[in-house]
């Protein structure tokens, strides 16, 4: 399974997705001329994906991919253009790195677990939902994980004031 | 046969009836009355006292607990972040702590300094009152480094508390990022110098002047 053909996989299965691998930006970047073969090898198939196609892509990326390893999870505010939610997973053994992005759109909160199919998602999806309030549907035991039980609010959202008083400490 | 609840009811202030931060801070770092000193002691004291010449006694027999409290200084080895690493450095064997009667115990229980090294977030901060509280009269206690003394770089993180003192009361800060052993060394001999001057009044002398 090389980068090519897994970009070719993804095309195929998923129409709806966007994938991006190597920009011509990027490779304009390094002096003019086109990057070698060794510094576009590297770098992850960017797939960006509606928020239905979340599971089924990270179903389809473990069994034909091969991608078995989740490496991170985590999410951006965009503000008022919603969340968007990360994901990384990689097939070590080729090589191949695929980050996974979508889109929760203005005010939803809701996307699906990756629990299901990666054990390890569990406790980046708790510190997802900790800092940022998005509830992972299938997720077995969504509760905080870094900031204690009492806390009111969600710190990485851009709404969250910093000085947000924190009884009896602040 | 009853089973007693582990943390006693007693009613906390509570931050949210409280406008004023200064209001806020003072109750924070006011101390109980009999702080040094047991209520037999006093009238021990008192009854001394009435000798005439008596206050003489009494001046040599505080030097003498002075200088025996402020030689055996045991602070209790309470790490909390990078600043945790210069104090250990400030009692292993260079520098050597224990030449000054300072000896790193491991329990609050026999202790009777906490030096408040690093970062003190909200999370931990109820952990750190209660080992404060734990620890036998008299105490007392170091903020060591910027963090401990105000936040720090982290003061207008989400998770900081703004000052080990808004927690338990501070005798000594040590600034710096971290502060180097011998800062650290220097706020100790600071804090003997403290003790050294108790008096029997149960007053401690003021603070050294705070420095982010």
């Amino acid at each position: 399974m090389t980068r090519e053909q897994a970009k070719t996989l993804i095309g195929e299965r998923f129409t709806s997705a966007q994938v991006e691998g190597d920009s011509p930006t990027s490779a304009e970047a390094t002096a003019g001329r086109p990057a070698p073969a060794e510094a576009t090898a590297d770098k992850p198939l960017v797939v960006t994906l509606p928020v239905g196609q979340w599971l089924p892509f990270a179903q389809f990326a473990k069994a034909t991919l091969g991608c078995r390893f989740f490496s991170f999870s985590s999410a951006v505010d965009w503000k008022e253009r919603g969340l968007e939610v990360v994901a990384r997973i990689e097939n070590l053994d080729d090589g191949v790195s695929v980050t996974m992005k979508t889109r929760l759109g203005p005010g939803v909160s809701a996307c699906p677990s990756l629990v299901p199919v990666f054990r390890g998602a569990n406790w980046m999806e708790r510190e997802c939902y900790d800092m940022f309030g998005i509830r992972f549907e299938g997720h077995p035991d969504l509760r905080r994980i870094l900031l204690g039980d009492d806390w009111e609010g969600h710190p990485l959202l851009k709404s969250y004031a910093v000085d947000t008083p924190h009884p009896p400490y602040r | 046969m009853e089973i007693k609840p582990p943390i006693p009811q007693v009613p906390a202030p509570i931050w949210r009836n409280i406008k004023d931060l200064q209001e806020w801070e003072q109750l924070r770092q006011r101390r109980p009355e009999d702080d040094k000193h047991s209520s037999l002691f006093e009238s021990v004291t008192e009854g001394i006292h009435s000798f005439p010449g008596g206050y003489v006694v009494t001046t040599v027999a505080d030097s003498f607990l002075n200088w025996a409290r402020k030689s055996s200084v045991w602070p209790v080895t309470f790490g909390l972040a990078c600043c945790a690493i210069e104090m250990m450095a400030t009692f292993a064997s260079r520098f050597d702590v224990e030449r000054l009667g300072m000896v790193p115990w491991a329990s609050p229980r026999h202790s009777d300094l906490m030096v408040v090294s690093g970062t003190v977030t909200i999370k931990m901060a109820p952990m750190l009152e209660r080992i404060y509280d734990q620890m036998p009269d008299p105490k007392w206690a170091v903020s060591m480094g910027s963090c401990a003394n105000s936040g720090g770089p982290f003061r207008h993180g989400y998770h900081v508390v703004k000052g080990v003192d808004r927690v338990i009361p501070v005798d000594v800060y040590v600034p710096g990022c971290p502060p180097p052993p011998e800062s650290l060394l220097n706020g100790l001999l600071l804090l003997q110098d403290q003790i050294a001057h108790f008096r029997r009044t149960g007053k401690r002398a003021a603070p050294n002047p705070k420095v982010d």
